[in-house]
């Protein structure tokens, strides 16, 4: 795929279809230590040793509708060739954890591209699962604002924060989803802002 | 966006947004997007972003959603079409420039589309959105 981005989509559909209703989504790029790590935890109905270690087999999957699996894989292939590695910890009824690393620098490092459509992708599925998402950019000591490197900055989303404020109106309802858009632009956007800004505190 | 001006528009949405409901669950349009592995890769987060930036445009009030793989892998991007009292249509290789003519069509003419559906099944109430 074109970009992390869409991997991590896939990879919350993913914890979708196992019946997650929690998933905690979280992005590290680490400038100093050039080091990208996307983390994925849900709290599905996971995966016995057997079936986490075929998981990133292309030709394995445990869908009905079809004879490959090819999302991990895709993943794992995408991150080993950044230095990179892709670990999933699973556990029957406790989850699954997918960890992947990229060195963040690597030329063959896709960018993480479209971070809001995937998020309002998963947002808006229909089997709904409340998302922590936590989106950091961590800095080198000594690099200056002006030389174009970013502090360290963080953005976070909670949707368990959000329908509560909602109460029985759905995320998919369109001024929701008009609010998610701005909510989820503005705070990517101050992740790589050169100027200075209030500390974002997200809703949740 | 300040913390305490995140939960003031949220509130603002949720007091205008409850009064119209129990209309829309009984009598809105619902629009469906295929998000598989297959579904991303064919492009439908665009699709998607496509069709919530056209209903916007157009003030249409209707509810997105996204689904995952139901195995036709080489239709997609799928989209559905789902209205109280009409079949729920399937559209195949939904991409974004088909989009305008899409909604133009079926949501404000009330025609489908014909050389690019999939499929059709017996419309009924949608139930909750």
């Amino acid at each position: 795929m074109r970009e992390l981005s869409m991997h991590i989509l896939d990879v919350l559909e993913n914890a979708l279809e196992a019946g997650a209703t929690q998933v905690r989504l979280s992005i590290e790029e680490n400038l100093c230590a050039d080091r990208l790590t996307i983390f994925v935890q849900d709290n599905g109905q996971g995966m016995d040793t057997e079936i986490a270690r075929r998981a990133l087999d292309p030709f394995f999957t445990t869908r009905k509708t079809r004879h490959v699996g090819l999302g991990l894989p895709l993943l794992a292939e995408a991150a080993r060739r950044c230095d990179g590695g892709l670990t999933v910890d699973s556990s029957p009824g406790e989850g699954t954890t997918v960890t992947a690393t990229f060195r963040h620098s690597h030329l063959d490092r896709a960018p993480l591209g479209n971070l809001l459509d995937s998020l309002l992708a998963f947002l808006l599925n229909e089997r709904t699962a409340d998302l922590v998402y936590h989106h950091q950019v961590i800095g080198c000591p000594g690099h200056s604002p002006e030389a174009g490197e970013t502090h360290d900055r963080v953005f976070k989303l909670d949707t368990t924060a959000i329908r509560a404020e909602l109460g029985e109106v759905p995320l998919s309802h369109p001024r929701v989803v008009e609010w998610l858009r701005r909510f989820i632009a503005e705070g990517e956007a101050a992740l790589t802002s050169r100027i200075e800004s209030i500390p974002w505190e997200g809703v949740g | 966006m300040p913390r305490i001006k995140s939960v003031e528009e949220l509130r603002k949405i949720r007091e205008a947004a409850r009064r119209d409901l129990k209309i829309r669950t009984d009598t809105g349009t619902k629009v469906i997007i295929g998000m598989g592995t297959c579904g991303i890769a064919a492009g439908a987060r665009q699709t998607m972003h496509a069709i919530i930036e056209e209903l916007q445009k157009r003030g249409i009030d209707a509810n997105v959603t996204t689904v995952g793989c139901i195995g036709m892998c080489s239709k997609e991007p799928l989209v559905d079409i789902e209205q109280a009292g009409r079949p729920r249509v399937t559209y195949c290789n939904v991409h974004p420039d088909m989009v305008p003519r899409l909604i133009e069509e079926h949501l404000i003419k009330g025609n489908v589309v014909p050389e690019w559906v999939m499929d059709r099944m017996p419309g009924e109430g949608i139930g909750q959105s």
